[in-house]
């Protein structure tokens, strides 16, 4: 029973980090940058196809199966996604916030649809299985196998926080800043707001990547539907909770908001009916809503969120999406 | 040093300037005054590269920039300061003259993980410089406090510490002395002359011809988007046509 307990605080806690490392990708987007990313999922399901289709075995009538390393697939999965994220800030981010918005949206649900349709590519609803697992001899002993993904992810995560941390203190971090605060002063100083918006954005789409290509490797399977909107608005919660701007908070946020997620799912399995279990999970999200608007009121900055503060941007008429006041 | 070469402005139907030639030299102090609405701001900003001129050249020392963004002019050594001034309200007053700092290969991505050494090195260097220049202009005890804290003028201040600590060799200063109170005034005035001696140029739109008279050995006065003569500041003062410009519309 204890070693049961163990086991699944293990798997928990690695499926948390691995939301960790998205949300660390939407700090620096959103919370050191300002920009309002609402396609997570896309950028997600972008490092997750890649890095199955590089690391899995040949599959006749599909594209890839290129039968790479693990640590090759989640490296193509970082560049492809941050390279996605580059193609899309190229296009957008001389767009006002609401825009950025409603256009990330689009292509997120753009992606989605092109993992469901595109069959030869990515396998269709029935999705990419046999994606190799780091541990995969280790899995008929749960604890062993749970503990070893957990010491690998915890590592990743580890190094991923350490490394935007640095980044966060960084001069590169202060310029982040200064445009965030007034882009029209930091150009007069020389700094090009677009390229440093375009860096933030590949930036934190190719963590969102690596967060995807480490899930299909833990779970060893991937479907079109592991990439819907609810996956955005799940990180999207977890780093107002945490507190956005802070690389701590999207840490803390992530874990917190995974636990609500999954004591929720449990007890919504123990307390009702089977016959009512699948209309029963969208108690969930309403669970995790309650909880945004809750740490709303409450700490509006989010658990770890300091010094944090948005103002309007000047010269900007138009009025960002509602979260983003929120915030 | 700048030179503007027949530069037109047109915000539809209205032309703002119109054909403007001037150029400033090298370690001067060149003024820029005219009555509201005479397109002195739509100048500047024409010359800081905030708008882009609808004929004309702009030239900055050899080279042509009129097309090129603001953030461009800096690396050819052209600074400029907001007739509000646009401090970054979240950021230590120290921070926000770091930002300035134009050799620091931090503010790319990939130094910071791979020669952190020379990221932190430089930065002890800039640390050191913007100290000074804060001290330069009396903000010392102020260093560590969100720029959101300051005053109207230790806010114009801040902004004269930023933009020198990219080592500019012209500044625009668009109105360097409006809603700043007499102390400070005097602080600000002081440090753009001594800044001066030391081989920068300045360019200053500026309402108050004290302050003109003061600073400036030459003058240009713009009226309805023209040139409309220049000179030295007393002899403008006393011109005639600028006379009937800056009164030219109360009744007689």
């Amino acid at each position: 029973m204890i070693l049961d307990l163990i086991a699944y605080g293990a798997f928990f806690l690695t499926t948390a980090l691995t939301y960790a490392i998205m949300c660390l990708g939407l700090n620096v987007q959103w919370g050191q940058t300002g920009l309002f990313n609402v396609g997570v999922a896309g950028f997600v399901a972008v490092g997750a196809y890649v890095s199955a289709l590089s690391t899995t075995p040949p599959l006749a009538g599909r594209f890839g199966g290129f039968g790479l390393p693990i640590v090759a697939g989640c490296l193509i999965a970082m560049v492809a996604s941050g390279a996605c994220a580059g193609l899309v800030g190229t296009i957008t981010l001389r767009l006002r916030a609401d825009y950025l918005a409603i256009t990330t949206f689009g292509i997120a649900i753009a992606i989605e649809l092109v993992a469901l349709n595109a069959q030869s590519l990515t396998g269709g609803p029935f999705g990419i299985g046999f994606i190799p697992r780091p541990f995969g001899t280790l899995a008929p002993s749960p604890i062993v196998f749970d503990s070893a993904n957990l010491a690998l992810v915890a590592g990743v995560a580890c190094l991923v926080f350490l490394a935007m941390e640095r980044l966060a203190r960084s001069p590169w971090g202060r310029v982040l800043r200064s445009i965030r605060e007034d882009d029209a002063a930091a150009a007069s100083l020389g700094k090009n707001p677009n390229r440093y918006r375009l860096q933030a954005f590949a930036l934190g789409g190719s963590l969102m990547g690596l967060a995807g290509a480490l899930q299909a490797h833990l779970i060893g399977f991937i479907a079109p539907d592991n990439y819907l909107p609810a996956l955005t608005f799940q990180v999207w919660t977890m780093l107002i909770v945490g507190g956005a701007g802070s690389n701590a908070g999207a840490v803390a946020g992530a874990i917190v908001v995974w636990g609500l997620w999954s004591l929720s799912g449990l007890l919504t399995s123990l307390l009702l009916p089977g016959d009512q279990q699948a209309r029963a999970a969208s108690l969930q999200i309403v669970a995790i809503g309650v909880m945004l608007v809750v740490i709303l009121l409450v700490r509006p900055r989010g658990l770890l969120g300091g010094s944090f503060r948005r103002r309007p941007p000047p010269n900007d008429g138009g009025s960002e999406l509602d979260a983003g006041k929120l915030v | 040093m700048l030179e503007a070469q027949a530069v037109s402005k047109h915000f539809g139907g209205v032309t703002a300037v119109d054909d403007v030639s001037f150029k400033v030299a090298g370690r001067e102090i060149a003024g820029l005054i005219g009555p509201n609405g005479a397109g002195k701001t739509t100048m500047f900003n024409l010359l800081a590269g905030s708008l882009r001129p609808t004929s004309g050249r702009i030239r900055l020392k050899s080279r042509y920039v009129e097309t090129s963004p603001p953030y461009a002019r800096m690396s050819c050594g052209l600074g400029r300061t907001f007739q509000i001034p646009r401090p970054f309200a979240e950021m230590t007053v120290m921070e926000n003259v770091l930002v300035a700092a134009r050799d620091q290969v931090g503010e790319r991505m990939l130094p910071n993980w791979i020669v952190p050494g020379r990221v932190g090195r430089l930065e002890r260097a800039n640390v050191e410089k913007a100290r000074s220049l804060i001290d330069f202009v009396k903000l010392g005890r102020l260093a560590g406090e969100p720029a959101r804290t300051l005053s109207g003028g230790q806010r114009k201040l801040l902004e004269f510490a930023r933009v020198l600590m990219a080592d500019p060799e012209i500044v625009l200063l668009d109105e360097p002395a409006a809603g700043v109170n007499p102390g400070l005034l005097e602080t600000i005035l002081t440090r753009i002359a001594e800044i001066n001696a030391r081989g920068v140029t300045f360019l200053i739109v500026e309402h108050n011809m004290e302050v003109i008279a003061r600073l400036c050995a030459r003058v240009l006065v713009m009226v309805s988007g023209r040139i409309l003569c220049e000179g030295k500041p007393r002899e403008i003062a006393a011109d005639p046509r600028v006379i009937e410009a800056y009164l030219g519309g109360a009744p007689r």
